[in-house]
């Protein structure tokens, strides 16, 4: 790889913190720009490279070695958990992309956009009390041109269409929808004797040769693994490569940012970071952009305290950390006369998107989108796949699996969480990491409402499945969050310093050169599908961070 | 490197040059060993050095794993080798299971004499014997994790030493090539349904 490299003594333009759905962007978007750029990733490039290639072993994927793994690992980049501030956290499994390409390189891919309410719900349907329900700074036609240009630089697969439960659009999606699956095809039967609307997912997986990259062959090893085929639209293969092509831009692996610094008039100067062999390095640079997710950029703004920001960096309103979204679920399982063979193809394909909105008429807040699913690949099924009440060994266990394999079908919904000051991201006092940094400390327990929600989903996912002709349907009770992927929230964007951490182009109001552009800047969660919604954040601040250095008011 | 050595690296190469040949660099040692033993195994037609496993332990382990997955009309865990796979992952991945084995076939072997005391060993008792020793041990942690150690073998990659013949692959079904062209199953293969498979209104 011909990549330019910086000397960190030398002050580069920007230091782009994290290589993922937001980072990616912000560095491909600032080098074509011309500036200089070096994106600190604290991952690898991935044991097979640039995503080239990746094992399509299952047992490999589930028992990785150290160096090859693509997420974080809690051991190392350790975490604690707790519902309330009453508890003492326990160890806490919240993982996410550790890679260049971040969590882009081994997501299931779902690309939904917000709705344009979604923008206003605090207007909609009204604040609610306890909560940190509120409009964004920032509007859904304001977002909608930085949304197209998402999909179409990316590259996501889906079908324009015109209906109430999804946002609408200015133009269609540069490549075909993935074909329906089995469980898709269900979710049509369901749908026509409930009156439910269906729709095909929008993905970040291409489905034919898309900017020169081939469409995905449906092998089946998808959300978990990398994608062998480039087919996955993830950062590392379209907006890191087109980085590093501008001759401009550095990635540097291997990098675990421990501080963000300022100077004495309040500018941040630099960060210092760990290298692989655990030495500190100090990189200069005119400004930094921290794209780490939700909970690292909060927790490395509250690790960077100074005598002149002692509560953290950009904290002066104390929101760092705070509103604190991991995202709701719920769903069922059933299983069907005939073969489903779901196994094969992307995760997810289709959705019911009826429940989308908050209906006052069901006595709580919430929504959420209902994405048919099919059934693992044969350990994870062997081991946890048939209905419950199966024998799990013996003559039995093995008719169990000859009978119900391949027959399985599931419903994920993915549902609302509202933003409480109290859910948040903060340091452990007691845990540290591998770096010997206090670890992140998630304090998560859902509003009422949520949980109801949640309820309300499961049930819809039984009604579902029963509609589509099960012979079994089953669903475990609902759960509470613990940690996930889609975290969201915790430096909010607003108009108001004392109520939210970035202002409406992501740039910190207490320190004029430090942006922040991921998901934590999600005022409100929309229905627990982020990335999307972060990529179009990203282009749009990349727009205008790109006119403000220009003109010199970085 | 031999003749015979050489034309296995242009086997291996081919054979998993789906996956590109970056993946096979990288992961060459690897599959060298893993191949390397299940071929001097299929060769000599005598089972390989134990990684881990004494004799006697291994023939403990190969029973619970029948247990585990039995052999009916289709093979199970035996004929799937998987008592191969736990002896190489216990020098692998999971080497930090090593006590557990042994501490639980010394188990095994106790409960199996008080169940039978004429019996020395779990693998010294008929089918139906046997299972009312695992029965008697179903809850253990040690029983669990010859439980998921055998699923796991079982359904793992054969490369990893298990799932021979793909046997396991063939219980469930699956089909383990990389590509695939809908249609995936039989709901969505109706025609009725494909002509609906748009989005309904």
């Amino acid at each position: 790889m011909n990549m330019k490299e910086y000397r960190p003594q030398e002050e580069v333009d920007f230091v782009v913190i994290g290589s993922g759905a937001a980072g990616g962007i912000m560095a491909k978007q600032l080098s074509t720009a011309g500036f200089s750029v070096v994106v600190l990733e604290q991952g690898g490039w991935g044991k097979f490279g640039h995503e080239r290639d990746y094992p399509k072993d299952e047992l490999l994927n589930r028992n990785i070695y150290p160096e090859d793994r693509l997420i974080s690992n809690p051991q190392r980049q350790r975490n604690t958990f707790r519902r309330t501030d009453q508890e003492v956290a326990g160890p806490g499994t919240h993982n996410y992309g550790a890679v260049v390409g971040g969590g882009t390189v081994t997501y299931g891919g779902s690309s939904w956009r917000h709705l344009p309410w979604e923008f206003e719900e605090a207007s909609h349907v009204g604040t609610i009390a306890g909560t940190g329900l509120a409009d964004w700074p920032i509007t859904y036609d304001e977002l909608e041109p930085y949304y197209t240009q998402a999909e179409w630089e990316m590259g996501i697969s889906g079908q324009r269409v015109d209906s109430p439960f999804v946002a609408p659009m200015s133009r269609d999606y540069p490549v075909p929808p993935v074909p329906m699956k089995a469980s898709g095809a269900l979710f049509h039967v369901a749908a026509a004797k409930l009156g439910l609307s269906v729709v095909p997912g929008p993905l970040a997986i291409i489905t034919k040769p898309y900017m020169g990259r081939s469409g995905c062959v449906h092998c089946g090893l998808c959300s978990g693994y990398g994608c062998h085929v480039k087919a996955r639209s993830s950062s590392a293969v379209t907006m890191i490569p087109l980085a590093l092509d501008t001759g401009n831009c550095e990635v540097r692996v291997r990098s675990y940012v421990r501080e963000i610094s300022v100077d004495n008039t309040g500018r941040v100067n630099g960060v210092t970071y760990f290298n692989s062999d655990k030495q500190e390095v100090f990189q200069s640079a005119r400004a930094v952009v921290l794209s780490a997710n939700a909970g690292e950029s909060a927790r490395l703004l509250l690790m960077s305290a100074s005598n002149r920001f002692p509560d953290g960096l950009a904290n002066s309103s104390g929101v760092v950390g705070r509103y604190l979204m991991l995202g709701g679920g719920a769903g069922a399982s059933a299983l069907f006369e005939h073969p489903l063979n779901d196994y094969k193809g992307v995760v997810s394909g289709t959705g019911i998107l009826d429940y989308v909105p908050s209906d006052p008429d069901r006595g709580f807040y919430g929504g959420g989108r209902m994405t048919s699913r099919g059934y693992a690949s044969p350990i994870s099924y062997g081991l946890n796949g048939l209905s419950p009440g199966s024998p799990r060994w013996g003559a039995g266990y093995k008719q169990a699996l000859r009978e119900q394999s391949n027959h399985r079908m599931n419903i994920s919904c993915f549902t609302t969480q509202l933003p409480l000051a109290t859910n948040r991201v903060d340091l452990d006092p007691e845990v540290k990491d591998e770096w010997g940094l206090p670890a992140m400390r998630i304090t998560s327990q859902s509003h009422p409402d949520d949980i109801r929600n949640m309820e309300f989903f499961r049930q819809k996912s039984i009604e579902v499945l029963e509609a589509a002709g099960a012979t079994e349907v089953w669903a475990g009770p609902v759960r509470d969050s613990r940690g996930s992927a889609h975290n969201r929230g915790t430096c909010r964007m607003g108009n108001d310093p004392n109520a939210s951490v970035v202002d409406r182009y992501h740039r910190a109001h207490d320190v004029p050169n430090l942006f922040v552009v991921d998901g934590s800047n999600l005022v409100t969660g929309g229905r627990n599908h982020p990335t999307m919604t972060i990529q179009a954040l990203a282009f749009r601040a990349a727009e205008h961070l790109v006119r403000s250095a220009r003109a010199g008011e970085v | 490197m031999s003749e015979q050595e050489r034309s296995r690296r242009s086997f291996l190469v081919d054979s998993v040059s789906g996956l590109g040949g970056v993946w096979v660099l990288a992961n060459y040692p690897a599959i060298v060993a893993a191949e390397e033993f299940v071929r001097a195994e299929a060769e000599s037609g005598q089972p390989a050095e134990w990684a881990f496993f004494t004799d006697e332990q291994a023939a403990q382990v190969d029973e619970m794993t029948a247990q585990v997955i039995p052999t009916d009309q289709t093979p199970g865990a035996r004929e799937a080798r998987v008592v191969r796979f736990i002896d190489r992952i216990l020098v692998g991945f999971d080497r930090d299971r090593q006590d557990d084995y042994t501490q639980g076939l010394l188990n095994l072997t106790a409960v199996t004499k008080e169940h039978f005391p004429s019996v020395d060993k779990f693998s010294e008792l008929i089918f139906d014997q046997q299972l009312e020793v695992l029965m008697a041990i179903e809850s253990t942690p040690f029983f669990n994790l010859v439980r998921t150690h055998t699923i796991t073998g079982f359904f793992a990659s054969p490369v990893h030493g298990g799932n021979a013949g793909k046997v396991g692959w063939e219980l469930l079904g699956y089909d383990d090539s990389l590509n695939h062209e809908a249609p995936f199953g039989y709901y969505d293969a109706l025609p009725q349904v494909r002509g609906n498979g748009r989005t309904t209104p």
